[in-house]
């Protein structure tokens, strides 16, 4: 492993509001996206020269296309209620990481060129010029924000510092300044149809291997079909979950409710990405482009149902904006909820008693929970409000004899980020990511010491990956990250009373 | 375009340190780039580095752990088809780190 050359955080007791250090985190940057990323999603392959001009433009046009963004911009009274919200804060000290800082990059540009008194005065009103040194702020610290959104639920008037950072990025990716990680990820799922770059045949490959896998360990025949027309549900997961560990233990999971429940599925290798990074960078049109391959697929397939894998921010692009990237979803059954996450379907076949699930079988664990901050946010599952919190809580106490919560400031809608949300979950971030896991690695240590917690219990592919690298880095082994649905795997009885009752 | 000079020849990398061209690999290359990882070349970490050269030939992309590490375990024994001992072989993570000494495209996704 590379030698760390930066401090990791001591982790206290409880979570500290660090004392500012301006500049802090100033040196960490995504690595430039290129030509050949930029391109094929329709961007300026490189800077344009008339960048300045162009970026205000385009922020003028983002200000009449979204009004929510101009009432963020204007709206704000610099209360401070954000100011120690933010884990990236937290955990690099850097003031332009409180999110107040963070939008006030964007807002001095929107004074300087949208209000008279930034025209006219702009020292007075602190507006400054779209130039050189502000890009380059924009570059870092709104690649500093995960968008998770955590901000927003302690700002008095509601102001969601997410939205601002997705805009500051469509307006970069308009001036020919992109992010290599986000936009080489967009183009692979437009070329291969994942965000891994996974062909055809080593998805087909792969998925025939955990068959046999299965077929060793449980002596049942689970199949993970694909390209399966006539199927009931089309089984939408993150394409992690045909790769890395521990993600495949939640994609054998899935196997494992289908199988029993009696319910065919099927995995679309041309829609076999459940993840939308066209939400990381702002783009609707990028955003739709990926949705719609997901409505051809169910279309030309022609199945039923939409099911969902553990995947946070999809979830939230599945369930908040689907219907109106790629519906109408009408050839659906609308006796199932359009779209529905896995574990609001496991959870209702176990509701029905169409599953059994040995609790012992994880006895060897002691769970807690860590809200996806997408997901705790930004959706709903079921038919109760807190739905998305109580759901995935409610399958591991079905699956779990030991469940515990971490502290209540850092659970439910008050979760922290994993760290390496909202585009990233890349290397040359990792100081940031290792930074930024902080607070949620204090409130983890404490269940940890005080209640012998050792699994933590996840559904976003980007959470498990993230955890999986970072959690080591503060002595913490790589094997207490895991699904929801790898507990299922190992709970759920095989050939008990198979099928719907 | 990053580049490292080897035995007279320059060769393209991504900013990791990744070859950028799969067809310029070869057995120093791997060296070379082994030890930037401070990773010292057996014959167990060769087997490793073929397989995976052997997968990507075939299917475009590295195979995920698990495929991995069956396959070790059915051609140097039991004992070895486990993670641990990717893991001890190539402490930077078997994906990235192998992949990089064998000469493959980094993966990247939500991994």
């Amino acid at each position: 492993m590379a030698d760390v050359n930066y401090e990791i955080p001591e982790i206290q007791d409880e979570i500290e509001t660090p004392r500012l250090k301006e500049g802090a985190s100033a040196h960490l940057g995504p690595y430039p996206a290129q030509e050949k990323h930029m391109a094929p999603l329709g961007f300026p392959a490189a800077r344009v020269e008339d960048w300045q001009s162009k970026g205000v433009e385009k922020l003028g046009e983002l200000l009449k296309k979204y009004r929510s963004l101009q009432v963020y911009l204007d709206i704000c009274v610099k209360c401070g209620a954000c100011a120690d919200k933010c884990h990236y804060y937290l955990g690099t000290r850097d003031p332009h990481n409180m999110p107040v800082q963070r939008a006030e990059l964007m807002r001095g540009v929107y004074r300087r060129y949208f209000t008279p008194a930034g025209k006219l005065l702009p020292g007075v009103v602190r507006a400054h010029d779209f130039d050189e040194e502000t890009l380059k702020k924009w570059v870092t610290y709104f690649h500093q924000c995960s968008q998770c959104r955590r901000c927003s639920v302690f700002c008095p008037y509601g102001i969601d510092t997410a939205e601002i950072s997705m805009a500051a990025r469509e307006i970069m990716d308009s001036i020919g300044v992109g992010h290599k990680y986000t936009t080489e990820i967009v183009g692979k799922v437009h070329t291969i149809g994942n965000n891994l770059g996974i062909p055809q045949p080593a998805l087909k490959g792969t998925l025939e291997f955990l068959e046999e896998d299965m077929l060793d360990t449980s002596g049942h025949e689970i199949r993970l079909p694909l390209d399966q027309p006539g199927a009931e549900v089309l089984l939408v997961a993150p394409s992690a979950d045909f790769f890395s560990e521990p993600h495949i233990q939640s994609l054998m999971g899935y196997a494992k409710v289908f199988h029993q429940a009696g319910i065919s599925f099927t995995i679309s290798s041309y829609a076999s990405e459940a993840a939308n990074f066209g939400m990381f960078i702002g783009s609707f049109d990028q955003k739709r482009k990926i949705a719609a391959r997901i409505a051809k697929q169910a279309r030309e397939l022609g199945v039923k149902r939409l099911v969902v894998g553990e995947c946070g921010h999809a979830w939230r692009v599945a369930y908040s904006f689907w219907n109106t990237l790629a519906g109408p979803w009408d050839f659906l059954d609308p006796n199932y909820p359009v779209p529905q996450h896995i574990c609001e379907f496991t959870y209702d076949l176990y509701k029905k008693g169409a599953l059994v699930f040995d609790r012992d079988a994880n006895d060897d664990k002691v769970v807690t929970f860590h809200d996806s901050c997408n997901v705790a946010r930004a959706t709903r599952m079921g038919d109760r409000p807190g739905g998305q919190m109580m759901i995935p809580r409610e399958l591991i106490r079905a699956t779990c004899n030991r469940f515990v919560e971490m502290d209540p400031d850092t659970i439910g809608e008050k979760t922290f980020c994993c760290g390496g949300g909202g585009g990233l979950l890349t290397d040359e971030l990792m100081e940031l990511r290792v930074k930024g896991a902080m607070p949620r690695v204090t409130a983890l240590k404490r269940v940890m010491e005080d209640k012998e917690v050792n699994f933590l219990g996840l559904i976003c592919a980007i959470c498990k990956a993230q955890f999986s690298k970072i959690l080591p880095i503060y002595g913490i082994p790589m094997e207490t990250v895991g699904g929801v649905h790898q507990l299922v795997s190992n709970a759920i009885q095989l050939g008990a009373k198979r099928g719907i009752v | 375009m990053p580049s490292f000079e080897l035995n007279g020849r320059t060769y393209e990398t991504d900013e990791d340190g990744y070859l950028i061209n799969l067809a310029d690999w070869n057995q120093d290359v791997a060296k070379y780039l082994a030890e930037g990882e401070s990773v010292d070349m057996t014959e167990s970490h060769w087997e490793v580095v073929n397989f995976l050269r052997e997968y990507y030939e075939e299917y475009k992309i590295a195979p995920m752990i698990r495929i991995l590490t069956k396959a070790i375990g059915k051609k140097l024994g039991k004992e070895k088809g486990n993670t641990k001992y990717l893991y001890d072989l190539y402490p930077g993570g078997p994906a990235k780190q192998a992949c990089k000494i064998a000469g493959l495209p980094k993966p990247t996704g939500c991994v």
